[in-house]
């Protein structure tokens, strides 16, 4: 029994039964091709986790991401003074996390790629984009770069999904794709 | 030293019983039970506030009360009730003397003073940081030290578990090697030291900053030092839980590992590959390569899966060649339906060992595969995993050996037991619930650790499906079923305690003299018994296992590019 010692002191001699060595087996294969999934993924799907990161000063970060909107600035969103940001197709676009709010909005266009940048200015958030349902940890002191390209148009939000203090949820931001 | 006036034989087991080994096994799970009361409490009352017709608790109180319940079940009732384990699968399996009992009480006196400190912090509002306190935000300095007390305690008893094995076997308690759940326990123990190395490697200078002596901490450096313990922790959990599988299996049926070899390298496995692969927690963090994680999370947590694998064939395949021994022979599953399914240890074991595999193992690898992750990560697919995985299996494992505790450890019969019967199955249906439903909304893109999805004092709106709120009351219906499941298993275990009928001393069966059954394989003889039953039910996980995998690369598939 298992509660006992085994039976056989020389237990690691006794040959082992047919279902076991063929689930061994198959449990083996299918691990192998899970382990494959992910370095073909990177060769032919399309999403990929974001891997170029950079540490940097939240204070510098900030000033870069403020001037690189003000040059695309074209309104702000409903009664907030939260300015929506145009950038142009494939350009470096700058979005700031802090407590409680996702910095600025932007308004893309659908099959065109971006270099978006992410960074807190403070503690960890969850960049969530809802409904496409892509989620990004960032930090701070840290900026991601993630090239993103939409597919669809539309209204989108930005949930935070870290637990960021009192105000967590109430951290919601925009994002708006339109045909080119 | 080890007189015999220490020692009382089991009349039902004729196990040797040491009886300062008894009292701590005892006071751990006592305390654990208690304080998966307060947990569990803390649990409804989140997913009571989370269930948006209901929303129970106001915003501060739902993150304070989050805080809690993860700390109160993830650490306090898991790792006490596991001290237990270990003093039983060392001392009295082996039937030897518990190493230092004085140590043993001094680790108990840590852990309890740890987990009373913190849980008072945290009742006292400023430290709502949740359990894995990620850096900078700060918690108040006592409620690290109360973890870190915690884990020294925990420490210490895992030492008498070790000077324990070390006794055994120079006063040759027992012959040959160790039994395979005491092997399963060595395993849960060495993953505890190194567990428990990691929390202070990042606890003690987060402790040291938040007093003001240390100016700053790497959030990212933190969460990747925790998390090398905050997984290896789970693999704790793991390694007891499959040896308690292994243990009720062996006390019900009589039944023996269909193979030592396999069942214990596959414990190895726990111990070479999973303490690594602790980088599933970060696949969407900035500046990893790729290459580092595709590593971390396959091979050193593919190999570890494939141990879960294996066990998940040799614990039911080794129940099935004792039941086949007894001869229910007819066709593939007479074996399973004349288990003695009224019988709580067994039905737990049994729900447990499906539950862990088909709700927390197939989740949780597709959880961990780098792009997938994209997908879920911190939406309530998590939680929805991992109450998979240490509520449906840990849980439910500890659950159901506490029915055989009782009587054994405690001398109590089990008062109520036509509840007793009923029991793992209220607490599994609830289970399965919280755990589907809080996936599903996961995959709606509902995150977890969120008081408000309806945003109503948000700045910006946002609005999420129907379905989403569908899968947040039904959560919540599960939440109050597997709390009721929770309520009865206090009920008969207090109430045994309590008022049952203590057992006579009377009735000395000799069952212990192993029963002659020999279900296993006999090392030379050609007689191997197969297990074509539990061979079907692998293939029918196998299959299901492919199938969503492949639905989730869909899923992945179809959103926007990223790279
Ligand atoms: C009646 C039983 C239980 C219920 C109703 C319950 C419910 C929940 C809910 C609704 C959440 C919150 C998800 C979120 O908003 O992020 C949660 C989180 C959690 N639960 Fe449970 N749970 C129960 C038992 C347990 C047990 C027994 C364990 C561990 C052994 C456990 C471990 C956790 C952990 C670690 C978290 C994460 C906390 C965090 O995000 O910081 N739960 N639970
Ligand atoms: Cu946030
Ligand atoms: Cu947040």
């Amino acid at each position: 029994m298992a509660i006992s010692p085994p039976e056989q002191r020389i237990w690691w001699n006794e040959p082992i039964g047919r279902n076991e060595v063929l689930w061994i087996g198959i449990g083996l294969i299918w691990c192998i091709i899970m382990f494959f999934m992910m370095p073909y993924w990177h060769l032919e799907g399309q999403q990929n986790p974001p891997t170029e990161g950079y540490r940097i000063s939240s204070d510098d970060y900030a000033t870069k991401a403020e001037a690189a909107a003000a040059e695309y600035t074209v309104g702000t969103w409903g009664e907030t003074d939260v300015p929506v940001v145009s950038p142009p197709p494939g350009s470096d676009i700058y979005m700031i996390a802090r407590l409680w709010e996702w910095w600025p909005v932007f308004e893309l266009q659908k099959g065109e790629t971006y270099r978006l940048h992410l960074a807190s200015l403070d503690w960890l958030h969850g960049f969530s984009l809802q409904p496409v349902n892509l989620n990004l940890q960032i930090h701070p002191g840290y900026e991601m770069v993630a090239t993103i390209t939409p597919t669809e148009t539309g209204e989108f939000g930005i949930v935070c999904n870290e637990f960021c203090g009192i105000g967590h949820h109430l951290m919601l931001g925009k994002m708006i794709v339109v045909e080119k | 030293m080890a007189n015999d006036t220490q020692f009382r034989t089991c009349p039902d087991t004729g196990l040797k019983i040491h009886l300062p080994a008894e009292k701590l096994i005892k006071t751990n799970a006592v305390v654990a039970v208690v304080f998966l009361l307060v947990g569990g409490l803390f649990g409804l009352s989140v997913a009571l506030t989370r269930w948006p017709a209901v929303h129970f608790l106001p915003a501060d109180w739902f993150y304070l009360a989050l805080t809690a319940h993860g700390l109160d079940v993830l650490l306090v009732w898991i790792i006490f009730f596991e001290m237990a384990i270990l003093y039983f699968a060392s001392a009295i399996l082996l039937g030897c003397r518990l190493a230092a009992p004085k140590l043993a009480w001094v680790g108990f006196w840590l852990m309890l003073v740890g987990a009373v400190m913190t849980n008072v912090v945290v009742l006292m509002g400023e430290s709502s940081v949740m359990f894995t306190s990620y850096v900078p935000m700060q918690a108040d300095p006592l409620f690290y030290l109360g973890i870190i007390l915690f884990a020294v305690g925990a420490l210490l008893c895992c030492c008498c578990f070790f000077g324990t094995l070390v006794i055994a076997k120079n006063e040759k308690t027992y012959e040959g090697s160790v039994p395979l759940v005491t092997f399963g326990a060595i395993t849960a123990a060495i993953i505890a030291v190194f567990t428990i190395a990691s929390g202070a490697i990042i606890l003690i200078p987060t402790l040291m900053w938040s007093v003001g002596l240390v100016s700053y901490i790497d959030p990212l450096m933190y969460k990747v030092v925790w998390w090398a313990m905050g997984h290896s922790s789970q693999q704790i959990n793991v390694s007891a839980h499959v040896a308690v599988w292994y243990l009720i299996a062996a006390v019900i049926f009589g039944a023996k590992p269909l193979s030592e070899k396999v069942s214990r390298t596959a414990f190895l496995l726990y111990i070479l590959f999973l303490q690594l692969g602790s980088v599933h927690h970060l696949l969407v963090e900035p500046g990893l390569s790729s290459e580092y994680k595709i590593f971390n999370t396959s091979y050193a947590m593919y190999l570890a899966v494939l141990a879960s694998m294996i066990h998940g064939l040799t614990v039911p395949g080794s129940i099935e060649a004792a039941q086949r021994e007894k001869g229910f022979n007819k066709g593939l599953f007479e074996w399973l339906r004349k288990a003695p399914w009224g019988n709580p240890a067994f039905s737990g074991m049994f729900l447990s060992l499906v539950m862990f595999g088909f709700l927390g193992g197939i989740t949780g690898v597709i959880l961990g595969t780098e792009q997938i992750n994209l997908i879920m990560h911190n939406t309530l697919y998590v939680p929805g995993h991992f109450h998979g995985t240490v509520v449906a299996g840990t849980t439910l494992a500890f659950m159901a050996v506490t029915y055989l505790l009782v009587p054994l450890i405690f001398r109590k019969e089990i008062l109520f037991p036509k509840m007793a019967q009923w029991q793992p199955y209220v607490f599994a249906i609830g289970v399965t619930g919280l755990s589907v439903f809080m996936m599903g909304a996961g995959t709606l893109g509902v995150p977890r650790r969120h008081w408000d999805i309806t945003f109503t004092d948000a700045a910006m709106s946002f609005d999420f499906p129907g379905a989403a709120y569908l899968m947040l009351g039904l959560n919540g219906v599960s939440a109050v079923v597997a709390s009721l499941g929770g309520a009865m298993f206090i009920i008969v275990v207090v109430g045994s305690l309590l008022f049952g009928k203590t057992k006579g001393e009377a009735a000395p069966a000799p069952a212990a003299e192993a029963p002659p059954t020999t279900a296993a394989a006999q090392y030379g003889s050609a007689a191997h018994l197969e297990v074509p039953g539990t061979f079907a039910l692998a293939m029918v996980f196998l299959v299901s296992f492919v199938l969503y995998y492949f639905v989730n690369w869909k899923y992945l598939a179809e959103t926007w590019g990223l790279s």
